[in-house]
This record gives structure tokens, sequence and C-alpha cells, in this order.
């Protein structure tokens, strides 16, 4: 049994360098001053569709939702061995909340066709809602299993998964298709192979093509270029809104019912401090508080 | 931006840049026909450098973002030896994992057996972002070179069966030389390899000491063939491939490379596999496989070198004494700026050594591919055969007494935090200490560079650079240099036809003289190129040309009497 496996990914601003150049005044933060990276829980995602792929067979196919500059997204997911990587982009799709976002994933997997498996991140460094993976499920009528950290077994239209918490873990089985949404603790993610880096470091979307041609001057021309990149299988689709089956009422800013109404700086602030004493009696009374408080356990 | 050891390293990417590999990836490549079959193999010239610097880069985010961070576990895990059975540090495993994934194994391989068919300048460099992360590691990714002497020099057979398990990373490899009493004499080699006449089969018994990586699944093995023999032409090479017959008897405690099992290997009648031609093993083979390995040493100097200078720069401009931070100090300043000249000096130096090393080994494929090869190619093999043999030492020399050097300095812009283990620059100063010593010690590249240089093997190129232009501004730099260059000859000649105990008390004033000469003509080159080239260059020559007119002097004395004193 071979496994159709589709990956949702995001790119993402490096929040682990923010710095104070990074927020604007309003609380906002400017996307341009940061490197954009590929969502870190979505890279253990794709290991485990690529560890799907490598046990089972199958393929791995890679969704994005973004500006054209995604696509750098969809190379890393190339070098790492991903068969298939789309851009799905539209100026309509803007400015889209959680809702909107996992509608629009959700048509762009309509338009796929049958799949066995959606592997997503369990959420993204910039919203942190973790909503994405599970509305998607939602919306393509699938059983979703969050926060997967391995995979036990996979046979005859079943998945056993473990379900990892702050406390424990959790073993549930479901039938397919459905949904992951993978956590940090899942694996360690693959560094991308050599090999695919240069046989793909020509991948593009249409959109490239200019800054392509420019460097490789060797193309005669952006019809040769395509024809070349369709051929090597090295052409990003992009899949825009009249690609799709949508109801354009749901995407984007219309489509968002989320507003953002005012953004507070929260700024945590000592007010008690306790003195523990050095002694086995203090530690313990310490552990305890700490489990009692959910700190630690 | 995400870490990665290549991207932030202007001077290592200012290295590839310059490179002119062209005659010799077009000769590697096959005029570019091996991409038709081979998809990441290269179409141009211009593809192959992008590889390349692809290549690079895969290598440097994994040394920065999955190596270094646990490289301090790694060297306080090391190595571990249970019933005997090597155990490697777990950050020594999940790295090996991580290379192997990316294909990073068996590089320099050719496409047929899944290699990426590498030049050897571009290994170095590899090698060097290894050793920057780890130097433990790069000497087991480093023994990967084996299954290059393998392809060289093995029958059909062997590589068929081998090389395609190194290339994915399944194979690791060991050269298994040293013995308790055969280190630097390698001559005196006891472990024995018979043959059985009927059968056809060799069987080699012995022990071995030193071995680095010596649990490897594939070991190239030297042992003496020719009963009877004393000396290196009783001596073959051996494939073996481990088996019950070969035991691990202990691993060493070492001061550094913790992470690198050092082995000692007893073989009790192991099956073996020749190498190429009886008596041929420390001549030929051996020494090609260590003048590979010597060039990967000076690379691995370098690479701890980097990492200890980015610890010492870093620390000393975070720390404040006197209400600056030390690195405003001129002191501190100038030895900071001494590491940094050293360290890019090395590199240029390993880089011309890589350039002649692959040059020899393309012309040797040419004029074994042409019926009726041009003598001009000839000529030009016989030229890169010269300067390969003459810059390998030199440069095995200097990176690895650069890296020593290097490392004690940053150690000292520490101060007394740098003394202690908690310290990044404790490790790099334990790490750097072996690469002068192993691959053979600074001693024997002495004696090795020697030989050449009193054979005026680089009088040739030390005239082309004198000869090319270097621009106005920077014309008295060539003159000091061209100055240095007749001092050199001169030197060169007075100690020529001193009695041999002569030489050899002063080779060391010759050598270091001619890798300090060499070093500043490559740095002048590069002057023409870079702003910050130009003024590293002018540092560069201020600090070394004096030092390169009092070995001169030393060397035109010759003075024998230092020698009565040793009597």
């Amino acid at each position: 049994m071979t496994y159709r496996s589709i990956v949702l990914v995001k790119q993402v601003p490096d929040t682990r360098h923010v710095t104070g150049e990074v927020m604007t005044a309003d609380g906002t933060m400017n996307r341009s001053a940061l490197p954009a990276i590929f969502n870190p829980e979505d890279l253990h995602a794709l290991e485990m569709a690529l560890q799907v792929k490598e046990q089972y067979g199958g393929t791995v196919t890679v969704l994005t939702m973004g500006p054209l500059q995604a696509t750098e997204t969809l190379r890393q997911a190339l070098y790492r061995g991903a068969d298939q990587v789309i851009l799905v982009s539209d100026r309509k799709f803007a400015g889209a909340d959680t809702q909107a976002t996992s509608y629009t994933l959700k048509c762009a997997i309509d338009r796929l066709g049958a799949f066995d498996l959606v592997f997503c991140g369990r959420q993204a460094i910039d919203g942190d809602t973790a909503q994405v993976g599970p509305q998607v499920a939602e919306k393509l009528g699938v059983p979703q299993i969050t926060y997967a950290e391995s995979i036990l077994s996979l046979a005859d239209g079943e998945i056993v998964v473990q379900r990892a918490f702050e406390r424990g873990t959790e073993i549930v089985q479901c039938t397919l298709p459905c949904l992951l949404t993978v956590t940090a603790s899942a694996n360690q993610p693959r560094p991308p192979s050599v090999r695919q880096r240069i046989a793909c470091k020509e991948a593009a979307a249409p959109g490239e093509y200019p800054a392509l041609l420019q460097k490789y001057p060797a193309y005669a021309s952006a019809e040769a270029l395509d024809a070349d990149l369709a051929r090597r299988g090295l052409k990003i689709p992009v899949w825009g809104a009249a690609d799709l089956t949508v109801d354009e009422s749901l995407l984007g800013l219309g489509g968002s019912p989320t507003q953002v109404h005012k953004i507070n700086f929260v700024v945590l602030e000592t007010t008690e401090s306790k003195e523990i004493p050095p002694t086995p009696q203090g530690i313990h009374g310490l552990i305890e508080e700490l489990v009692r408080e959910y700190v630690i356990g | 931006m995400a870490e990665n050891f290549f991207l932030d390293n202007p001077d290592l990417q200012f290295r590839l840049q310059h490179l002119d590999l062209s005659e010799i990836v077009e000769i590697k490549e096959q005029g570019y026909r091996n991409h038709a079959q081979h998809p990441a193999a290269p179409r141009s010239y211009a593809d192959a450098m992008e590889n390349y610097r692809l290549v690079l880069e895969v290598l440097g985010e994994i040394c920065a973002q999955v190596v270094a961070p646990r490289a301090a576990e790694a060297d306080e895990q090391g190595a571990q030896f249970h019933d005997g059975q090597v155990e490697h540090a777990a950050a020594t495993q999940d790295a090996l994992r991580a290379l192997r994934q990316a294909g990073l194994t068996g590089a320099m391989l050719p496409w047929q057996y899944g290699g990426l068919n590498l030049p050897e300048t571009i290994y170095q460099m590899m090698m060097e972002l290894v050793a920057r992360a780890e130097p433990g590691l790069m000497t087991i990714i480093g023994l990967q070179e084996t299954s290059s002497a393998i392809n060289e020099f093995a029958d059909e057979d062997t590589k068929a069966r081998l090389l395609p398990r190194f290339a994915r990373g399944e194979l690791t490899g060991a050269m298994v030389l040293t013995e308790p009493d055969a280190g630097s004499d390698l001559g005196s080699v006891q472990t024995k390899a018979v043959l059985d006449e009927a059968s056809g089969q060799w069987h080699l018994s012995g022990v071995k000491r030193f071995i680095t990586n010596g649990c490897a699944d594939v070991h190239l093995v030297l042992a003496r063939s020719e009963e009877g023999s004393a000396d290196a032409r009783g001596l073959s090479m051996f494939v073996v491939e481990r088996d019950e017959t070969v035991r691990i008897r202990r691993i060493e405690n070492k001061m550094g490379i913790h992470a690198s099992p050092t082995c000692e290997v007893q073989y009790t009648n192991t099956p073996a596999i020749l190498v190429g031609k009886r008596r041929y093993g420390l001549m030929r083979y051996a020494m090609a496989l260590m003048n590979g390995a010597r060039l990967a040493v000076g690379a691995q100097a370098v690479g701890i070198a980097e990492a200890a200078y980015r610890e010492a720069a870093t620390y000393a401009s975070q720390r404040v004494q006197f209400k600056q931070p030390i690195a405003a100090l001129p002191a501190v300043g100038r030895i900071l700026l001494g590491m940094r000249g050293e360290i890019e000096a090395a590199r240029a130096l390993l880089a011309e050594t890589g350039y002649w090393v692959d040059s020899l080994k393309a012309y040797e494929q040419r004029l074994a591919e042409s019926e009726m090869p041009d003598p001009s190619l000839r000529q030009r093999q016989k030229q890169a055969a010269n300067l390969a043999e003459t810059l390998t030492p030199l440069s095995k020399f200097y990176a690895t007494e650069m890296g020593n050097r290097v490392c004690y300095q940053a150690m000292q812009i520490h101060g007394g935090v740098g003394y202690m283990r908690e310290f990044n620059v404790e490790r790099h100063f334990r790490d750097v200490r072996v690469t002068n010593i192993y691959e053979g010690t600074s001693q024997l590249q002495i004696v090795a560079a020697t030989g050449k240089l009193l054979g005026h093997a680089l009088d040739e190129r030390l005239a082309a650079w004198a000869a090319a232009d270097y621009g106005p501004e920077l014309a008295p730099l060539r003159q000091s240099l061209a100055e240095a260059n007749a001092l050199f000859l001169q030197a060169t000649d007075v100690l020529k036809p001193q009695p041999r105990p002569v030489i050899d008390f002063y080779a060391v004033d010759l050598v270091q003289m001619a890798a300090s000469l060499v070093c500043a003509w490559l740095l002048l080159q590069d002057a023409r190129l870079d702003e910050r080239k130009r003024l590293l260059a002018r540092a560069y020559l201020a600090e070394y040309l004096p030092h390169i007119h009092s070995a001169g002097q030393a060397l035109l004395a010759a003075d024998a009497a230092a020698l009565e004193l040793l009597a």
C-alpha cells in the first residue's frame, strides 16, 4: 500500500531574530526586516511525510499559500525530496485570517484530487494560532489528529498515532484519509540533499523567470526557459482563485471574520519574591509547588 | 539569517569565487557530457562552479545548525569503547546521519559510483567547514578519502562492490599504516601479508596502532608482503573489509578530537585484497593516500583556527576592561589582525596547492585517455607534479603550525576564562594540537619540502609571481617581495652544498621562509582583486617580511657551530 501525502507549509518571518528595529511603533511587525524561513514545525511535518513515503512508497505534494517569494519554501521542500510543489497565490487571497486561509487551502487540496494523509506543522511561529490545520480538516470533512508525535502503524486504511502533551502521551487510531498536525518532538528534519539542491536549483514559478533569465543567460527566451523547466519537472505551478473552485466571498480579507482591534504590550513584572532555603525540605517544597502549578510534572 | 558556516565566511567565498578550475573541470567532467546521465552533473564550467557553491552552502548549513551546536557535547562524551566495539558519541552519530542524508559522503567519487566528482580543492573547503564545526567528526568524514584511493588504485571488482556503498554513506574508511614501532618510519612496518598460492588469497596478521577511525568498515592496510625484506620495498597495500578476524583492542584516551576514535587494531589471518602492484604499498599508494590526507589535515587546522579566531574576536569585542572593549587595545587588536592574516594566508596556500593537485590528476587522466598525447601536456603534467609535491608538505606544515599559533593566541585573548573548560577556545586549543603531529609531523613535512626546495622546485612560480603586474599602489610591495625572492634563491644555493646534518639543521628556516614567501605572493595576488585584501596583504607583509629576512640571514650564515653542541 502506498500513500498520497499532502504537506501544508508556510513561509514565516524568523521571529527568533526579532530586534527593536523589527517592531513598529503601533506594535505590529515589519516583516521585511526579518528573514523569511520555512516554518520550523512544518519541516517536521514534511519529514514525517517523507518517512511515510520512504517506508511505504507513494508521493509527497507540498502546498503553500503566500506571495511569489514563498517559492523559496517550496524549493526547500524539493531539496528534501518532495515530489511535487504548488504555490497557491492570488491577490484575492491576501489578508486572510485562519478561516479564509484554511478555506483556500481546502479548495487547493480539492483540486489535487484523492489523498490519504495531510500533514501540517502544529503551528506557525508568526501567528501561533495552531488553527489552520484543524480548520482544513473540518472543511475537508476528514478526521484530525493534532500534536502528532509519531506514527505507530499505518495499514489497512487505518493509522495509529502517538500524540504528545505537556504531561504525557495519548495513542489514537483513526481511518484514512485524515489530517495530522505534527510537533517539533516528532523527528529530526533531514537537511537538504545536495544532489536535489543541485538538480532543482532552477525550480521556479513563471513570475520568477525574469530573474532566472538574468542569472542563466544561456536560455534564449522565457519560452525556452519555461519549456526546459517544464520538461525537467522544475516549473512550480501557481494556482490562483481562477484555478480553483471557490466562493470568492470566502477568500482573503473579505472572507476573514478576524479583526485586529488593538495590540497591547504586555510587560511581565516581578511582583513578589520568595526565598527557598537550600535544604532538601526547601527544594522538595519548591518541586511540589511547581508540580501543583503545572510548571513541571 | 539562518546560521551557515559557508555563507558567514567572506574569505572562503572569495577563495571559491577566484578559483580557476576551468581546464580541470572540463577534463573531469568529460567535456560536460556527464550531465546527460547524471542530472546533478554540471552542464558548463559556470554551472559546475555554482554546483560547488551549493555543495558548500548545504554543508555550511549542516555544520552550523546540526554539528557545531553539539561540538562541546561530542568532545565531552567522546567515542566510547565497550566489549571490543567502538561507539560514537550521540552527537557524532546524528551528525554523520545528517551528512549521509544530505548526500555529502563519497563526494569526490566519480558520478558512475554515485559520487559528486568533486575536485580536491573543493573537498578541502568542505573539510575546513566540518573541522570548524567539530574536528573529531572531520577525521571520520575525511577518511572517506580512502574511497578515492580505492577508486584510483584498486581492481574493478573491488571498486564496483565498495564505492557505491561509500557514496551512499554506508561505509566508512580507515588508513591503517602506523604500528607501535613504525610511526614516522613507515618503512619498518611489520604486519605480515601472506599469499596462499593455491587460492590466490592474501591474509594479514599483525597489530596496528594509533589508527584513526580504526573501527571503520573498510581498511586500507600497509603490510609486509615480501618475506625477508626489511624496508619500504617489501610493503604492499591491501583492502580489508572488516570481519571477525579484525579485533579492536582498545581506543586511546587523547588530549583532543575526542569524537574521533583512535584504535589499536589486530589482524589475525584476515582475508585481504591486494591494491595495485606488490612492493608499491608505501612509495606509491600510501604516499598518494597520505598526500591527500595531509591537505585535508591542513584544511582541518584552518577550520579550527577559524573557529578559535571567531571566539577570540567576539570575546574581545564584548569584554570590557579599562572602560573599553579589549579589542580596541592596540596590543589585542594586533593579535587579532595577525590571526586573521595567517588564516587567510593558509587558506590561499591550500587553494593554490589544491589547484596543482587537481591539475596533476586531470593531466594524468587526459594522458591516460589519449593515444597520442600532446607533448606539451606531458610537460604540464610534470610541472603540476613538481608543484603538488612541493606545496603539499609546505601547506601541511604552514597550516597546522598556523592553527596552533592561532589557537594559542585565541586563548591568550580570553585571558583566564579561556583556560576554563566552559569556553570553546579551550577545546579548540586541545583539538588543534594533533594537526601538526598526525599525517606526518611538521618535521617530516620539512624533510619532504626541503628536498624539493633545494631542487629549485618553486623558482618558476616565484619568478612568475614577481613578473606579474600589481598596479602602482602595490608596486612597492611587489618590489620588496622580489628582493625576498632573490634572498631565498641565494639562501637555497648556500644551503644546498652543505653536509647533510647542516641541511637538516637549517631546513626549518628554509621551509618557513618558503612558506611565508609563497603566502605573501598569494596575498599580493588577492590584493589586486579586493580592497579588504589590499589592507590585509600590507599588514601581512609588514609582519612577515622581517621574518623572511631573518630566516634568510640564518641560512646565509649556515653556522655549523650549533651542530657541535648536538654531537
